[in-house]
């Protein structure tokens, strides 16, 4: 592994693997009477999240607390960066504190590379804009993987706003590595120029998509990020692109369903569809404490060449 | 490269310590064997085995992996780290009477580790320690209960330990650096 997590595009096809396998392992701490392991006695974890996160964060600090790293949350609505600190000043105070890891959250794409480039501590990127979330694509792998045993040569179809999505780029890279078939298919508005490059097939039509799938991955509207009319309404979204009991049909019967989280019911998902018998999506979510447990594990080691 | 233990004397040692566990032990019932994975695993079910051709007894078997417990994980940062692999304990540890079991007692480290795992899953009754071969050296106040054979070794040495399961065959080598 490099010192960072930055993206899954650092990382090869026998790393994904091997982050995979360790969470495999990882996963097993939580069913114990004592859900701790002293791995990391004596580690500093700094969480820095400079945008809103219920999930990931609570996961990072779980995950951090199971292996016995101090972990710090910088909420930033209560720090210096209020006081207009730049997110390179915040980082170098928080440096000199001497943590070994820091686990970043942030609206701009690249904030993580500018991290690992003035800090010594590994980086982990939580989510940076529109970039890239390598953790929940880690933890979508892992939960594909479980149910189906394998990736390579499987239909997944990710359905919804692709412009704004991290979670759609981590996870197309790291599905097309490991050699899965990927569609896409969301409103034009919301689907980038050039994304067929990444090696996935689009198509505007939800129900041709998700024909025979064995994954469909549900991304959210992401409002926050929407500074236009990007669709008429969300009941026309929902319409036309939203995931219904009559559509999960058109896929293989054995199809799973996922999302990354927060859900809007009633906008790209049926409520129907969320709670169904073929949904996944609490099991990401505690899929992601041992995924989380597995990079930080795999980090805090020594690189080749130090 | 001296042969120490063939597949032969491997089998009489494991079967010599399933009796040694029978009369030590009055009740079956509480015993359970925990295997140190790698090695300790095959071998933890080699003497259920041998356990059972005795006297029909099943002693639920388990497999512990230390990685995570490794007193040396974090103090030189050098290259990546060890693979963790899965920890399989399908029964509660409380009031059991747990055997632990390793191929090779060397510093002690190793079961230093495995004995503040197993406290993590619970409170057994008590421990006792199952090796397949004592080598010496130890680095900390650790004795084995059971042992398959003594064998004198330099630090220098190096003792391996190849199991069927694993390795294809059943033999135990000392090798020089």
């Amino acid at each position: 592994m490099k010192k960072d997590l930055l993206g899954i595009g650092d990382l090869t096809r026998d790393e994904i693997y091997l982050v995979l396998d360790t969470a495999e392992a990882m996963r097993e701490i939580a069913e114990r009477p004592i859900k701790k392991v002293p791995t990391l006695r004596g580690k500093t974890v700094v969480n820095l999240f400079y945008e809103p996160s219920t999930r990931t964060r609570t996961s990072f600090e779980i995950a951090e607390k199971r292996l016995s790293a101090d972990t710090l949350n910088v909420a930033v609505a209560v720090s210096s960066v209020q006081k207009g600190e730049t997110l390179v000043d915040t980082a170098r105070n928080i440096e000199a504190m001497a943590p070994d890891m820091i686990v970043i959250r942030h609206a701009s794409s690249g904030a993580p590379h500018l991290l690992s480039r003035v800090c010594k501590s590994r980086i982990i990127n939580a989510g940076d804009g529109m970039h890239e979330h390598p953790t929940q694509a880690l933890l979508d792998a892992f939960t594909i993987r479980e149910h189906k045993k394998r990736i390579e040569g499987l239909k997944v179809t990710i359905v919804g706003d692709l412009l704004h999505s991290r979670v759609l780029r981590s996870n197309v890279l790291l599905l097309t590595q490991l050699g899965a078939e990927v569609w896409v298919s969301g409103p034009p508005t919301l689907v980038p120029v050039g994304i067929e490059r990444l090696g996935v097939k689009v198509s505007s039509s939800v129900d041709e998509a998700v024909t025979d799938a064995d994954v469909i991955m549900m991304l959210r509207i992401q409002n926050e990020r929407m500074h236009g009319a990007f669709f008429p309404s969300v009941r026309e979204y929902f319409n036309v692109f939203g995931m219904t009991e009559a559509r999960v049909r058109r896929a293989k019967p054995d199809v799973i369903i996922m999302h990354p989280g927060p859900m809007n019911r009633g906008v790209e998902i049926a409520s129907e569809v969320a709670d169904g018998p073929y949904s996944v999506i609490l099991e990401q979510v505690a899929n992601g404490v041992a995924v989380r447990m597995a990079v930080l594990y795999l980090l805090a080691g020594g690189q080749e060449g130090d | 490269m001296p042969i120490v233990l063939d597949a032969d004397r491997i089998g009489r040692s494991l079967t010599r310590i399933a009796h040694e566990i029978l009369e030590r032990n009055r009740s079956l019932d509480e015993l359970a064997l925990v295997g140190i994975r790698t090695r300790g695993v095959p071998i933890a079910k080699r003497i259920a085995a041998a356990i059972h051709d005795e006297n029909g007894h099943d002693v639920p078997t388990g497999a512990l992996d230390i990685t995570l417990y490794r007193d040396d994980l974090m103090r030189h940062a050098v290259g990546p780290q060890p693979l963790v692999r899965k920890t399989e304990i399908g029964f509660s540890i409380d009031d059991k009477r747990i055997l632990l079991v390793d191929d090779v007692l060397y510093t002690g480290r190793t079961i230093r580790a495995a004995l503040d795992a197993l406290i993590d899953f619970g409170r057994p009754k008590s421990i006792q320690l199952i090796v397949l071969v004592d080598r010496g050296h130890r680095e900390l106040p650790i004795k084995a209960d059971y042992v398959g054979k003594n064998i004198p070794t330099s630090p220098s040495q190096s003792v391996q330990v190849h199991l069927l399961e694993i390795d294809g065959r059943d033999e135990v080598e000392v090798t020089e650096p």
